[in-house]
Protein backbone atom coordinates (compact mmCIF):
# COMPACT_ATOMS: atom_id res chain seq x y z
CA UNK A 1 0.00 0.00 0.00
CA UNK A 2 2.73 2.45 0.95
CA UNK A 3 4.53 1.62 -2.31
CA UNK A 4 1.36 2.56 -4.17
CA UNK A 5 1.09 5.84 -2.27
CA UNK A 6 4.68 6.78 -3.03
CA UNK A 7 4.18 6.07 -6.76
CA UNK A 8 1.16 8.39 -6.66
CA UNK A 9 3.30 11.08 -5.03
CA UNK A 10 5.92 10.59 -7.75
CA UNK A 11 3.31 11.07 -10.49
CA UNK A 12 1.99 14.16 -8.69
CA UNK A 13 5.46 15.71 -8.70
CA UNK A 14 5.82 15.01 -12.43
CA UNK A 15 2.33 16.47 -12.92
CA UNK A 16 3.21 19.71 -11.12
CA UNK A 17 6.41 19.94 -13.20
CA UNK A 18 4.41 19.58 -16.43
CA UNK A 19 1.95 22.18 -15.15
CA UNK A 20 4.76 24.68 -14.56
CA UNK A 21 6.27 24.16 -18.04
CA UNK A 22 2.92 24.38 -19.85
CA UNK A 23 1.63 27.42 -17.98
CA UNK A 24 4.91 29.36 -17.91
CA UNK A 25 4.57 31.14 -21.30
CA UNK A 26 1.09 32.39 -20.33
CA UNK A 27 2.37 33.45 -16.91
CA UNK A 28 5.34 35.20 -18.52
CA UNK A 29 3.01 37.17 -20.80
CA UNK A 30 0.74 38.33 -17.97
CA UNK A 31 3.53 39.10 -15.49
CA UNK A 32 5.53 41.04 -18.10
CA UNK A 33 2.44 43.10 -18.86
CA UNK A 34 2.43 44.34 -15.25
CA UNK A 35 6.20 44.89 -14.83
CA UNK A 36 7.93 48.23 -14.99
CA UNK A 37 10.16 48.96 -18.00
CA UNK A 38 13.29 48.74 -15.87
CA UNK A 39 12.29 45.26 -14.72
CA UNK A 40 11.48 44.17 -18.29
CA UNK A 41 14.65 45.51 -19.87
CA UNK A 42 16.99 44.22 -17.18
CA UNK A 43 19.42 41.49 -18.27
CA UNK A 44 18.42 39.47 -15.22
CA UNK A 45 14.70 38.67 -15.54
CA UNK A 46 12.60 39.03 -12.41
CA UNK A 47 10.11 36.23 -11.83
CA UNK A 48 7.52 38.44 -10.14
CA UNK A 49 6.20 41.90 -11.11
CA UNK A 50 7.50 43.52 -7.93
CA UNK A 51 7.20 47.01 -9.44
CA UNK A 52 3.55 46.54 -10.38
CA UNK A 53 2.28 48.99 -13.01
CA UNK A 54 -0.71 49.47 -15.33
CA UNK A 55 1.29 51.78 -17.58
CA UNK A 56 1.56 49.28 -20.47
CA UNK A 57 -2.19 48.77 -20.63
CA UNK A 58 -2.61 52.54 -20.78
CA UNK A 59 -0.03 52.73 -23.58
CA UNK A 60 -1.88 50.08 -25.60
CA UNK A 61 -5.29 51.65 -25.19
CA UNK A 62 -3.94 55.06 -26.19
CA UNK A 63 -2.15 53.75 -29.28
CA UNK A 64 -3.78 55.10 -32.42
CA UNK A 65 -5.52 52.29 -34.25
CA UNK A 66 -6.01 49.91 -31.35
CA UNK A 67 -9.70 50.59 -30.77
CA UNK A 68 -10.56 50.98 -34.45
CA UNK A 69 -8.88 47.64 -35.23
CA UNK A 70 -10.70 45.97 -32.34
CA UNK A 71 -13.92 47.36 -33.83
CA UNK A 72 -13.01 46.05 -37.30
CA UNK A 73 -12.33 42.61 -35.85
CA UNK A 74 -15.64 42.64 -33.98
CA UNK A 75 -17.59 43.64 -37.09
CA UNK A 76 -16.01 40.91 -39.23
CA UNK A 77 -16.39 38.27 -36.53
CA UNK A 78 -20.01 39.04 -35.64
CA UNK A 79 -21.21 39.17 -39.25
CA UNK A 80 -19.41 35.89 -39.98
CA UNK A 81 -20.95 34.20 -36.94
CA UNK A 82 -24.51 35.32 -37.72
CA UNK A 83 -24.40 34.26 -41.38
CA UNK A 84 -22.49 31.02 -40.81
CA UNK A 85 -24.56 29.77 -37.88
CA UNK A 86 -27.84 30.88 -39.49
CA UNK A 87 -27.25 29.05 -42.77
CA UNK A 88 -25.67 26.00 -41.12
CA UNK A 89 -28.53 25.51 -38.74
CA UNK A 90 -30.98 24.60 -41.49
CA UNK A 91 -28.47 22.41 -43.29
CA UNK A 92 -27.73 20.60 -40.04
CA UNK A 93 -31.46 19.96 -39.49
CA UNK A 94 -31.62 18.37 -42.94
CA UNK A 95 -28.53 16.19 -42.38
CA UNK A 96 -29.59 15.06 -38.91
CA UNK A 97 -33.30 14.56 -39.46
CA UNK A 98 -33.83 13.50 -43.07
CA UNK A 99 -32.55 10.83 -45.43
CA UNK A 100 -32.38 12.24 -48.94
CA UNK A 101 -30.55 11.60 -52.19
CA UNK A 102 -27.19 13.37 -52.23
CA UNK A 103 -27.01 13.41 -48.42
CA UNK A 104 -23.77 11.49 -48.43
CA UNK A 105 -22.29 13.85 -51.02
CA UNK A 106 -23.12 16.84 -48.81
CA UNK A 107 -21.43 15.10 -45.86
CA UNK A 108 -18.29 14.35 -47.89
CA UNK A 109 -18.23 17.95 -49.09
CA UNK A 110 -18.64 19.37 -45.60
CA UNK A 111 -15.91 17.20 -44.07
CA UNK A 112 -13.58 17.41 -47.06
CA UNK A 113 -13.58 21.22 -47.13
CA UNK A 114 -12.57 21.37 -43.49
CA UNK A 115 -9.44 19.45 -44.39
CA UNK A 116 -8.29 21.86 -47.11
CA UNK A 117 -5.29 23.85 -45.95
CA UNK A 118 -6.40 27.49 -45.98
CA UNK A 119 -3.21 28.58 -47.72
CA UNK A 120 -4.24 26.43 -50.68
CA UNK A 121 -7.15 28.75 -51.43
CA UNK A 122 -5.26 31.97 -50.81
CA UNK A 123 -4.39 32.64 -54.47
CA UNK A 124 -7.82 32.04 -56.09
CA UNK A 125 -9.67 33.86 -53.30
CA UNK A 126 -7.33 36.83 -53.65
CA UNK A 127 -7.71 36.94 -57.45
CA UNK A 128 -11.51 36.63 -57.23
CA UNK A 129 -11.87 39.32 -54.59
CA UNK A 130 -9.56 41.56 -56.65
CA UNK A 131 -11.86 41.04 -59.65
CA UNK A 132 -14.83 42.34 -57.65
CA UNK A 133 -12.83 45.10 -55.93
CA UNK A 134 -13.25 43.45 -52.53
CA UNK A 135 -9.55 43.39 -51.61
CA UNK A 136 -8.95 45.69 -48.66
CA UNK A 137 -12.58 45.59 -47.52
CA UNK A 138 -14.07 43.97 -44.45
CA UNK A 139 -16.89 42.41 -46.50
CA UNK A 140 -14.32 40.54 -48.61
CA UNK A 141 -12.77 39.17 -45.44
CA UNK A 142 -16.20 38.00 -44.21
CA UNK A 143 -16.71 36.07 -47.46
CA UNK A 144 -13.38 34.30 -46.96
CA UNK A 145 -14.11 33.46 -43.34
CA UNK A 146 -17.46 31.97 -44.35
CA UNK A 147 -15.61 29.48 -46.57
CA UNK A 148 -14.04 27.92 -43.53
CA UNK A 149 -16.74 28.58 -40.94
CA UNK A 150 -19.69 27.06 -42.81
CA UNK A 151 -18.49 23.44 -43.03
CA UNK A 152 -17.42 23.44 -39.40
CA UNK A 153 -20.74 24.88 -38.22
CA UNK A 154 -22.81 22.41 -40.24
CA UNK A 155 -20.85 19.45 -38.96
CA UNK A 156 -20.86 20.48 -35.30
CA UNK A 157 -24.54 21.44 -35.23
CA UNK A 158 -25.43 18.14 -36.88
CA UNK A 159 -23.67 16.37 -34.01
CA UNK A 160 -25.71 18.27 -31.42
CA UNK A 161 -28.94 17.63 -33.27
CA UNK A 162 -28.39 13.89 -33.53
CA UNK A 163 -28.05 13.73 -29.74
CA UNK A 164 -31.66 14.96 -29.39
CA UNK A 165 -34.08 12.04 -29.59
CA UNK A 166 -36.28 12.25 -32.66
CA UNK A 167 -39.12 10.82 -30.57
CA UNK A 168 -39.46 14.12 -28.70
CA UNK A 169 -40.54 15.96 -31.84
CA UNK A 170 -42.67 13.07 -33.00
CA UNK A 171 -44.48 12.96 -29.67
CA UNK A 172 -45.24 16.66 -29.92
CA UNK A 173 -46.57 16.15 -33.43
CA UNK A 174 -48.75 13.24 -32.32
CA UNK A 175 -50.11 15.56 -29.63
CA UNK A 176 -51.27 17.90 -32.40
CA UNK A 177 -48.36 20.27 -32.83
CA UNK A 178 -47.41 21.17 -36.39
CA UNK A 179 -43.93 20.27 -37.65
CA UNK A 180 -42.92 23.90 -37.24
CA UNK A 181 -44.53 24.07 -33.79
CA UNK A 182 -42.68 20.95 -32.66
CA UNK A 183 -39.52 22.43 -34.06
CA UNK A 184 -39.81 25.79 -32.33
CA UNK A 185 -41.06 24.51 -28.98
CA UNK A 186 -39.11 21.26 -28.62
CA UNK A 187 -36.04 21.27 -30.84
CA UNK A 188 -34.95 24.91 -30.54
CA UNK A 189 -34.55 25.04 -26.74
CA UNK A 190 -32.67 21.74 -26.79
CA UNK A 191 -30.31 22.82 -29.56
CA UNK A 192 -29.60 26.23 -27.98
CA UNK A 193 -26.39 25.06 -26.21
CA UNK A 194 -25.17 23.70 -29.56
CA UNK A 195 -25.87 27.03 -31.25
CA UNK A 196 -23.95 28.85 -28.51
CA UNK A 197 -20.97 26.48 -28.75
CA UNK A 198 -20.80 26.73 -32.54
CA UNK A 199 -21.13 30.52 -32.51
CA UNK A 200 -18.42 30.89 -29.90
CA UNK A 201 -16.01 28.62 -31.73
CA UNK A 202 -16.58 30.50 -35.00
CA UNK A 203 -16.06 33.75 -33.08
CA UNK A 204 -12.71 32.53 -31.73
CA UNK A 205 -11.32 31.20 -35.02
CA UNK A 206 -12.25 34.39 -36.90
CA UNK A 207 -10.92 36.63 -34.11
CA UNK A 208 -7.60 34.73 -34.21
CA UNK A 209 -7.24 34.57 -38.00
CA UNK A 210 -4.06 36.08 -39.45
CA UNK A 211 -3.23 34.73 -42.93
CA UNK A 212 -6.18 36.12 -44.89
CA UNK A 213 -6.36 39.35 -42.94
CA UNK A 214 -2.68 39.89 -43.77
CA UNK A 215 -3.18 39.11 -47.45
CA UNK A 216 -6.44 40.95 -48.05
CA UNK A 217 -6.36 43.99 -45.78
CA UNK A 218 -2.82 45.31 -46.27
CA UNK A 219 -3.84 47.50 -49.22
CA UNK A 220 -6.91 48.95 -47.48
CA UNK A 221 -7.53 51.22 -44.52
CA UNK A 222 -9.05 48.62 -42.21
CA UNK A 223 -6.85 46.30 -40.16
CA UNK A 224 -7.93 43.58 -37.77
CA UNK A 225 -6.54 43.15 -34.29
CA UNK A 226 -4.21 40.26 -35.22
CA UNK A 227 -2.56 42.45 -37.88
CA UNK A 228 -2.24 45.26 -35.38
CA UNK A 229 -0.61 42.95 -32.82
CA UNK A 230 1.84 41.31 -35.24
CA UNK A 231 2.92 44.74 -36.49
CA UNK A 232 4.04 45.70 -32.98
CA UNK A 233 7.08 43.42 -33.28
CA UNK A 234 7.43 43.51 -37.07
CA UNK A 235 9.23 46.82 -37.50
CA UNK A 236 12.86 47.82 -37.15
CA UNK A 237 12.24 50.03 -34.10
CA UNK A 238 13.09 48.91 -30.56
CA UNK A 239 10.25 46.73 -29.30
CA UNK A 240 8.21 47.87 -26.30
CA UNK A 241 7.80 44.40 -24.78
CA UNK A 242 5.62 45.64 -21.93
CA UNK A 243 3.10 47.02 -24.40
CA UNK A 244 3.30 43.91 -26.61
CA UNK A 245 2.55 41.64 -23.65
CA UNK A 246 -0.22 43.92 -22.34
CA UNK A 247 -1.82 43.93 -25.80
CA UNK A 248 -1.44 40.14 -26.06
CA UNK A 249 -3.16 39.77 -22.70
CA UNK A 250 -6.02 42.07 -23.71
CA UNK A 251 -6.55 40.27 -27.03
CA UNK A 252 -6.55 36.86 -25.33
CA UNK A 253 -9.11 37.73 -22.65
CA UNK A 254 -12.28 37.41 -24.78
CA UNK A 255 -10.96 34.18 -26.28
CA UNK A 256 -10.17 32.60 -22.91
CA UNK A 257 -13.52 33.58 -21.43
CA UNK A 258 -15.48 32.24 -24.40
CA UNK A 259 -13.32 29.18 -24.69
CA UNK A 260 -13.98 28.15 -21.09
CA UNK A 261 -17.69 28.06 -21.94
CA UNK A 262 -17.46 25.65 -24.85
CA UNK A 263 -14.19 23.73 -24.65
CA UNK A 264 -15.76 20.39 -23.70
CA UNK A 265 -18.32 20.45 -26.48
CA UNK A 266 -15.80 21.37 -29.18
CA UNK A 267 -13.33 18.64 -28.28
CA UNK A 268 -16.23 16.23 -28.62
CA UNK A 269 -17.35 17.71 -31.95
CA UNK A 270 -14.00 17.21 -33.70
CA UNK A 271 -13.79 13.50 -32.93
CA UNK A 272 -17.50 12.78 -32.52
CA UNK A 273 -18.44 9.14 -32.60
CA UNK A 274 -14.91 7.78 -32.77
CA UNK A 275 -15.44 6.29 -29.32
CA UNK A 276 -18.77 4.72 -28.55
CA UNK A 277 -19.81 5.25 -24.95
CA UNK B 1 -44.68 9.22 -39.38
CA UNK B 2 -41.48 7.70 -40.73
CA UNK B 3 -42.77 8.39 -44.23
CA UNK B 4 -43.03 12.11 -43.55
CA UNK B 5 -39.50 12.19 -42.25
CA UNK B 6 -37.89 10.44 -45.20
CA UNK B 7 -39.36 12.12 -48.25
CA UNK B 8 -40.30 15.42 -49.77
CA UNK B 9 -38.50 18.56 -50.81
CA UNK B 10 -37.98 19.87 -47.27
CA UNK B 11 -34.41 18.57 -46.78
CA UNK B 12 -33.33 20.08 -50.08
CA UNK B 13 -34.83 23.44 -49.17
CA UNK B 14 -33.01 23.30 -45.83
CA UNK B 15 -29.63 22.43 -47.35
CA UNK B 16 -29.94 24.77 -50.33
CA UNK B 17 -28.93 28.12 -48.75
CA UNK B 18 -25.81 26.59 -47.20
CA UNK B 19 -24.91 24.79 -50.43
CA UNK B 20 -25.39 27.96 -52.45
CA UNK B 21 -23.12 29.81 -50.06
CA UNK B 22 -20.50 27.06 -50.30
CA UNK B 23 -20.67 27.09 -54.09
CA UNK B 24 -20.17 30.85 -54.15
CA UNK B 25 -17.41 31.10 -51.56
CA UNK B 26 -15.72 27.80 -52.38
CA UNK B 27 -16.83 26.21 -55.66
CA UNK B 28 -16.07 29.33 -57.65
CA UNK B 29 -12.57 29.76 -56.15
CA UNK B 30 -11.74 26.10 -56.82
CA UNK B 31 -12.72 26.37 -60.49
CA UNK B 32 -10.74 29.59 -60.59
CA UNK B 33 -7.76 27.84 -59.00
CA UNK B 34 -7.64 25.25 -61.78
CA UNK B 35 -7.99 27.96 -64.44
CA UNK B 36 -5.25 30.10 -62.89
CA UNK B 37 -2.83 27.19 -62.68
CA UNK B 38 -2.98 26.87 -66.47
CA UNK B 39 -2.42 30.57 -67.07
CA UNK B 40 0.24 33.15 -66.93
CA UNK B 41 -1.39 35.48 -64.43
CA UNK B 42 0.64 38.31 -62.94
CA UNK B 43 -0.09 41.84 -61.78
CA UNK B 44 -0.87 43.00 -65.33
CA UNK B 45 -3.40 40.20 -65.79
CA UNK B 46 -4.86 40.92 -62.36
CA UNK B 47 -5.62 44.50 -63.39
CA UNK B 48 -7.09 43.44 -66.73
CA UNK B 49 -8.91 40.45 -65.22
CA UNK B 50 -7.62 38.30 -68.03
CA UNK B 51 -4.97 35.56 -67.98
CA UNK B 52 -3.05 33.99 -70.85
CA UNK B 53 -3.38 30.22 -71.20
CA UNK B 54 0.01 28.53 -71.21
CA UNK B 55 -0.94 24.89 -70.62
CA UNK B 56 1.07 23.01 -68.01
CA UNK B 57 4.06 25.36 -68.01
CA UNK B 58 3.48 26.36 -64.36
CA UNK B 59 3.54 22.74 -63.27
CA UNK B 60 6.71 21.93 -65.20
CA UNK B 61 8.30 25.06 -63.71
CA UNK B 62 7.55 23.79 -60.19
CA UNK B 63 8.68 20.23 -60.79
CA UNK B 64 11.85 21.49 -62.42
CA UNK B 65 12.59 23.81 -59.50
CA UNK B 66 14.94 22.35 -56.88
CA UNK B 67 13.49 24.80 -54.33
CA UNK B 68 10.15 23.00 -54.61
CA UNK B 69 11.69 19.58 -53.92
CA UNK B 70 13.78 20.87 -51.02
CA UNK B 71 10.71 22.59 -49.60
CA UNK B 72 8.67 19.40 -49.94
CA UNK B 73 11.32 17.34 -48.10
CA UNK B 74 11.66 20.03 -45.40
CA UNK B 75 7.89 20.17 -44.93
CA UNK B 76 7.61 16.38 -44.66
CA UNK B 77 10.41 16.23 -42.06
CA UNK B 78 8.92 19.18 -40.19
CA UNK B 79 5.48 17.53 -40.18
CA UNK B 80 6.91 14.19 -39.02
CA UNK B 81 8.79 15.83 -36.15
CA UNK B 82 5.80 17.89 -35.05
CA UNK B 83 3.25 15.10 -35.27
CA UNK B 84 5.61 12.62 -33.58
CA UNK B 85 6.27 14.99 -30.69
CA UNK B 86 2.65 16.09 -30.36
CA UNK B 87 1.24 12.57 -30.35
CA UNK B 88 4.02 11.05 -28.22
CA UNK B 89 3.95 13.74 -25.55
CA UNK B 90 0.16 13.97 -25.78
CA UNK B 91 -0.20 10.24 -25.11
CA UNK B 92 2.23 10.41 -22.15
CA UNK B 93 0.45 13.41 -20.63
CA UNK B 94 -2.96 11.75 -21.00
CA UNK B 95 -1.63 8.68 -19.14
CA UNK B 96 -0.14 11.00 -16.53
CA UNK B 97 -3.53 12.71 -16.05
CA UNK B 98 -4.97 9.31 -15.12
CA UNK B 99 -2.33 8.71 -12.47
CA UNK B 100 -2.23 12.02 -10.56
CA UNK B 101 -4.47 13.06 -7.70
CA UNK B 102 -7.63 15.07 -8.30
CA UNK B 103 -6.03 18.38 -7.28
CA UNK B 104 -3.07 17.98 -9.66
CA UNK B 105 -5.40 16.88 -12.44
CA UNK B 106 -7.43 20.03 -11.96
CA UNK B 107 -4.25 22.12 -12.03
CA UNK B 108 -3.11 20.46 -15.27
CA UNK B 109 -6.53 20.89 -16.87
CA UNK B 110 -6.46 24.61 -16.10
CA UNK B 111 -3.02 24.90 -17.74
CA UNK B 112 -4.15 22.94 -20.80
CA UNK B 113 -7.26 25.06 -21.30
CA UNK B 114 -5.27 28.29 -20.90
CA UNK B 115 -2.73 27.15 -23.50
CA UNK B 116 -5.45 25.88 -25.83
CA UNK B 117 -7.22 29.23 -25.79
CA UNK B 118 -4.11 31.31 -26.48
CA UNK B 119 -4.52 32.88 -29.95
CA UNK B 120 -1.75 31.74 -32.36
CA UNK B 121 -0.50 35.28 -32.99
CA UNK B 122 -0.30 35.87 -29.23
CA UNK B 123 1.67 32.62 -28.91
CA UNK B 124 4.13 33.97 -31.47
CA UNK B 125 4.53 37.23 -29.54
CA UNK B 126 5.20 35.33 -26.29
CA UNK B 127 7.80 33.11 -27.99
CA UNK B 128 9.52 36.14 -29.53
CA UNK B 129 9.73 37.73 -26.11
CA UNK B 130 10.94 34.58 -24.34
CA UNK B 131 13.58 33.81 -26.97
CA UNK B 132 14.76 37.31 -27.79
CA UNK B 133 18.52 37.85 -28.14
CA UNK B 134 19.14 40.60 -25.56
CA UNK B 135 17.23 39.50 -22.48
CA UNK B 136 14.99 36.55 -23.33
CA UNK B 137 14.15 34.37 -20.36
CA UNK B 138 15.15 31.22 -22.27
CA UNK B 139 18.78 32.29 -22.68
CA UNK B 140 18.90 33.34 -19.04
CA UNK B 141 17.40 30.08 -17.75
CA UNK B 142 19.63 27.85 -19.89
CA UNK B 143 22.73 29.74 -18.73
CA UNK B 144 21.65 29.59 -15.07
CA UNK B 145 21.09 25.83 -15.40
CA UNK B 146 24.73 25.54 -16.59
CA UNK B 147 23.69 24.06 -19.91
CA UNK B 148 26.18 26.33 -21.65
CA UNK B 149 26.68 30.00 -22.27
CA UNK B 150 23.53 31.26 -23.97
CA UNK B 151 23.97 34.95 -23.18
CA UNK B 152 23.01 36.94 -26.33
CA UNK B 153 22.38 33.67 -28.16
CA UNK B 154 20.34 34.19 -31.34
CA UNK B 155 17.93 31.30 -31.96
CA UNK B 156 16.99 32.50 -35.44
CA UNK B 157 20.29 32.25 -37.33
CA UNK B 158 20.10 28.69 -38.65
CA UNK B 159 17.15 26.88 -40.24
CA UNK B 160 17.31 23.99 -37.76
CA UNK B 161 17.33 26.35 -34.78
CA UNK B 162 14.50 28.45 -36.29
CA UNK B 163 12.38 25.36 -36.69
CA UNK B 164 13.23 24.10 -33.21
CA UNK B 165 11.58 27.29 -31.94
CA UNK B 166 8.60 26.94 -34.31
CA UNK B 167 8.15 23.30 -33.32
CA UNK B 168 8.25 24.06 -29.60
CA UNK B 169 5.55 26.70 -30.11
CA UNK B 170 3.37 24.46 -32.27
CA UNK B 171 3.66 21.39 -30.01
CA UNK B 172 2.94 23.52 -26.95
CA UNK B 173 -0.17 24.88 -28.65
CA UNK B 174 -1.35 21.53 -30.05
CA UNK B 175 -0.89 19.42 -26.90
CA UNK B 176 -4.05 20.48 -25.03
CA UNK B 177 -6.44 19.22 -27.70
CA UNK B 178 -4.57 15.92 -28.04
CA UNK B 179 -4.22 15.37 -24.29
CA UNK B 180 -7.80 16.20 -23.40
CA UNK B 181 -9.25 14.10 -26.22
CA UNK B 182 -6.97 11.12 -25.48
CA UNK B 183 -7.77 11.38 -21.77
CA UNK B 184 -11.49 11.30 -22.58
CA UNK B 185 -10.88 8.18 -24.69
CA UNK B 186 -8.87 6.54 -21.90
CA UNK B 187 -11.82 6.96 -19.55
CA UNK B 188 -13.79 4.70 -21.93
CA UNK B 189 -11.46 1.77 -21.20
CA UNK B 190 -13.41 -0.64 -18.95
CA UNK B 191 -11.65 -0.82 -15.58
CA UNK B 192 -12.82 -4.46 -15.08
CA UNK B 193 -10.76 -5.48 -18.10
CA UNK B 194 -7.67 -3.70 -16.82
CA UNK B 195 -8.06 -5.25 -13.35
CA UNK B 196 -8.67 -8.71 -14.79
CA UNK B 197 -5.52 -8.44 -16.91
CA UNK B 198 -3.54 -7.28 -13.86
CA UNK B 199 -4.88 -10.17 -11.78
CA UNK B 200 -3.78 -12.55 -14.51
CA UNK B 201 -0.28 -11.18 -13.97
CA UNK B 202 0.06 -9.01 -17.09
CA UNK B 203 2.79 -6.36 -16.86
CA UNK B 204 1.89 -2.67 -17.18
CA UNK B 205 3.15 -2.34 -20.80
CA UNK B 206 1.29 -5.54 -21.71
CA UNK B 207 -1.97 -4.24 -20.18
CA UNK B 208 -1.49 -1.05 -22.16
CA UNK B 209 -0.93 -2.73 -25.55
CA UNK B 210 -3.51 -5.51 -25.09
CA UNK B 211 -6.36 -3.72 -23.31
CA UNK B 212 -6.00 0.07 -23.43
CA UNK B 213 -4.60 0.63 -26.92
CA UNK B 214 -7.31 -1.21 -28.89
CA UNK B 215 -10.01 0.91 -27.22
CA UNK B 216 -8.37 4.29 -27.87
CA UNK B 217 -6.92 3.38 -31.29
CA UNK B 218 -9.67 5.07 -33.37
CA UNK B 219 -9.23 8.33 -31.45
CA UNK B 220 -5.44 8.19 -31.81
CA UNK B 221 -5.75 7.61 -35.57
CA UNK B 222 -8.09 10.57 -35.99
CA UNK B 223 -5.86 12.82 -33.87
CA UNK B 224 -2.79 11.75 -35.83
CA UNK B 225 -4.36 12.43 -39.21
CA UNK B 226 -5.72 15.80 -38.05
CA UNK B 227 -2.25 16.72 -36.75
CA UNK B 228 -0.59 15.70 -40.02
CA UNK B 229 -3.02 17.81 -42.04
CA UNK B 230 -2.67 20.83 -39.74
CA UNK B 231 1.11 20.72 -39.48
CA UNK B 232 1.63 20.14 -43.21
CA UNK B 233 -0.29 23.33 -44.06
CA UNK B 234 0.74 25.52 -41.11
CA UNK B 235 1.49 29.14 -41.98
CA UNK B 236 0.96 31.76 -39.27
CA UNK B 237 3.44 30.53 -36.63
CA UNK B 238 6.49 29.84 -38.87
CA UNK B 239 5.80 32.95 -40.95
CA UNK B 240 5.59 35.32 -37.99
CA UNK B 241 8.03 33.70 -35.57
CA UNK B 242 10.87 33.42 -38.07
CA UNK B 243 9.77 36.79 -39.46
CA UNK B 244 8.06 37.85 -42.72
CA UNK B 245 11.30 39.34 -44.02
CA UNK B 246 13.41 36.31 -43.02
CA UNK B 247 11.62 33.86 -45.33
CA UNK B 248 13.90 32.55 -48.07
CA UNK B 249 14.39 29.40 -50.16
CA UNK B 250 16.63 27.88 -47.48
CA UNK B 251 13.86 27.78 -44.86
CA UNK B 252 10.55 27.63 -46.79
CA UNK B 253 7.71 25.43 -45.69
CA UNK B 254 5.18 24.49 -48.39
CA UNK B 255 2.58 27.10 -47.39
CA UNK B 256 5.21 29.83 -47.18
CA UNK B 257 6.75 28.83 -50.53
CA UNK B 258 3.27 29.14 -52.00
CA UNK B 259 2.68 32.51 -50.32
CA UNK B 260 6.00 34.04 -51.38
CA UNK B 261 6.09 32.65 -54.95
CA UNK B 262 2.39 33.24 -55.66
CA UNK B 263 1.24 36.24 -53.70
CA UNK B 264 4.55 37.91 -52.79
CA UNK B 265 5.98 37.78 -56.35
CA UNK B 266 2.46 38.37 -57.80
CA UNK B 267 2.86 35.26 -59.94
CA UNK B 268 -0.67 34.02 -59.29
CA UNK B 269 -0.62 31.34 -62.01
CA UNK B 270 2.45 29.68 -60.52
CA UNK B 271 1.00 30.08 -57.02
CA UNK B 272 -2.19 28.35 -58.14
CA UNK B 273 -0.18 25.43 -59.51
CA UNK B 274 1.71 25.09 -56.20
CA UNK B 275 -1.66 25.22 -54.38
CA UNK B 276 -2.99 22.35 -56.47
CA UNK B 277 0.07 20.21 -55.74
CA UNK B 278 -0.27 20.99 -52.04
CA UNK B 279 -4.02 20.30 -51.97
CA UNK B 280 -3.43 16.98 -53.74
CA UNK B 281 -0.89 15.91 -51.11
CA UNK B 282 -3.23 16.89 -48.27
CA UNK B 283 -6.16 15.14 -49.96
CA UNK B 284 -4.19 11.89 -49.96
CA UNK B 285 -3.19 12.44 -46.32
CA UNK B 286 -6.75 13.14 -45.19
CA UNK B 287 -8.49 10.22 -46.88
CA UNK B 288 -8.46 8.26 -43.64
CA UNK B 289 -9.95 11.06 -41.55
CA UNK B 290 -12.64 11.92 -44.10
CA UNK B 291 -13.63 8.25 -44.46
CA UNK B 292 -13.87 7.79 -40.70
CA UNK B 293 -15.97 10.92 -40.31
CA UNK B 294 -18.26 10.12 -43.25
CA UNK B 295 -18.95 6.74 -41.64
CA UNK B 296 -19.95 8.59 -38.46
CA UNK B 297 -22.10 11.03 -40.39
CA UNK B 298 -23.87 8.36 -42.38
CA UNK B 299 -25.19 6.52 -39.33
Amino acid sequence: MSRKRSTRTGWNIVGVGVFLVMVFPVYWMISTAFKSDSQINSYTPSWLPTQFTLQHFRTVMNTPGFWSDVTNSLIVVLVTVVIAVGLSFFAAVALARYRFGGRKLVIVLVIGIQMLPQTGLLIPLFVLLARYHEVGTLSGLVLVYLTFALPFCVWTLRGFMIAIPRELEEAAMVDGASRLGAFVRILLPLIAPGLVATSVYTFITSWNEYLFANTLLRTGHHYTITLWLSDLTGGQRAIDWGAVMAASTLISIPVVVFFLLVQRRIAYGLTAGAVKA
Amino acid sequence: MRQRLTSGATPYLLVLPMLLAIVVVLGYPIVNLVELSLQQYGLFQLINHHGIYIGLVNFSTIFGDSVFWHTLIRTVLFTAANVGLTMGLGMLLALLLERVSLAVRLLLTVALVLVWSTPPVVGVEIWQWMTNVQNGVLNYALTQLHLGNFIQHNWYTTTVSQYAMVTSLLVWGALPFVVITTYAALSQVPSELVEAAQLDGASAPRVFTAVTLPVIRPVLLILTSLSIIWDFGVFTQPFLLIGPDQQNPSNYLMSIYLYVEGYGQTNFGLGAAISIVMLAIVAVLSVFYVRAMVRVGDE
